[in-house]
C-alpha cells in the first residue's frame, strides 16, 4: 500500500494502484490515474468510467468485462480498444473503485 | 515483487467440455488482466473451433472419475449428453457462457485463436471448417515463435 497525492488529494492505494477509499475519488483524480495508464480520457472512456462508478455505487462492485459489455451496451471489442490493458480492471482503477472480482 | 506474466499461450488438446473450458477461462482472464493471450487448438481440441462441432462438445461420461459415475453407467447411450446438459445448466446458473459465445468472447477480447497444422492435415480440416474467429492454421514452429517471451500452458 502506498500513500500519495493525486489531483491535490492525499490517498492510499493498493499494490495494483486501486484506491483504498473510493469516497475520496473525483473526476480530476480520474484524469490523473488514466494518465498513469497512458490513457487520455475521451467521451467514450468517460461513459465506461461513469458506468463502472454507478455500478459500484448501486451494487457494491464493478462488473467484469462480459457483464460490463452486456449491461453498458458497449461491445467487448470496443471496450478492449478503449482500455487495452483490461477494460474492467483499468476502468475500475480510473473510477476509483475496487478491482472487479470473478473469473469470467 | 515478482515480474508479472505478460503473455500466455495455451494449448488445447482435448475435445471434451472439461478439456476446453479451463483454457478459455484462463485465456479470457489473461486478457482481462491486460496480458497477451493465444489459444492453439490441436488434436481433438480442434472440435472447439470446428464450426460444425463447437455446439456439440460434451462432457466425458467414461474414464472421468470426477463425474462420480460408474464407468459401466457412463457407457449407456445418451449418458454423455445427459451429463453435458446437467453441466450446461449449472454453467448457465453461474453465468458462464456457452461454448460458441465463449469463443466469440475471447476472440473479441483480443485473444489469438489458431488451429494446429499437423492436426488439421490429419483430420482433413481447412480454415473453411473452423469458426470465423480462428486467425489461421499454424505449424508448431509458428506457435513457438508466437509464444516467444511468454508462458506456455498445455491442457
Amino acid at each position: 500500500m502506498t500513500t500519495q497525492t493525486l489531483a491535490g488529494v492525499t490517498v492510499e492505494r493498493d499494490a495494483e494502484g486501486f484506491l483504498m477509499d473510493p469516497s475520496l475519488w473525483g473526476e480530476a483524480m480520474a484524469e490523473a490515474i488514466a494518465a498513469e495508464e497512458g490513457i487520455e480520457l475521451t467521451k467514450r472512456h468517460w461513459e465506461v468510467v461513469r458506468f463502472m462508478r454507478r455500478a459500484y455505487e448501486t451494487s457494491g462492485a464493478g462488473p467484469n468485462v462480459r457483464l460490463l459489455a452486456r449491461t453498458s451496451g458497449i461491445s467487448v471489442k470496443e471496450l478492449y480498444a478503449l482500455f487495452p490493458k483490461g477494460p474492467a480492471k483499468t476502468a475500475a482503477k480510473i473510477a476509483g473503485i475496487p478491482k472487479p472480482h470473478g473469473c469470467i | 515483487m515478482d515480474e508479472p506474466i505478460a503473455k500466455v499461450s495455451i494449448v488445447v488438446s482435448k475435445g471434451s467440455l472439461e478439456g476446453v473450458y479451463p483454457a478459455l477461462i484462463m485465456a479470457n482472464g489473461a486478457r482481462a488482466e491486460g496480458m497477451e493471450a493465444n489459444l492453439f487448438f490441436t488434436f481433438f481440441g480442434l472440435d472447439a473451433i470446428n464450426a460444425k462441432r463447437v455446439e456439440h462438445v460434451k462432457v466425458a461420461a467414461v474414464g472421468n472419475p470426477g463425474m462420480h459415475l460408474a464407468s459401466l453407467l457412463g457407457v449407456l447411450p445418451g449418458m454423455s449428453a445427459i451429463a453435458t446438459r446437467m453441466m450446461e445448466r449449472k454453467m448457465e446458473e453461474n453465468d458462464i457462457p456457452g461454448l460458441p459465445e465463449f469463443i466469440e468472447l475471447v476472440a473479441d477480447a483480443g485473444c489469438g485463436l489458431y488451429g494446429c497444422r499437423a492436426s488439421a492435415d490429419l483430420f482433413g480440416f481447412t480454415e473453411a471448417d473452423f469458426v470465423p474467429q480462428v486467425k489461421s492454421i499454424i505449424t508448431v514452429g509458428e506457435f513457438y515463435a508466437l509464444s516467444a517471451g511468454g508462458q506456455i500452458i498445455f491442457t
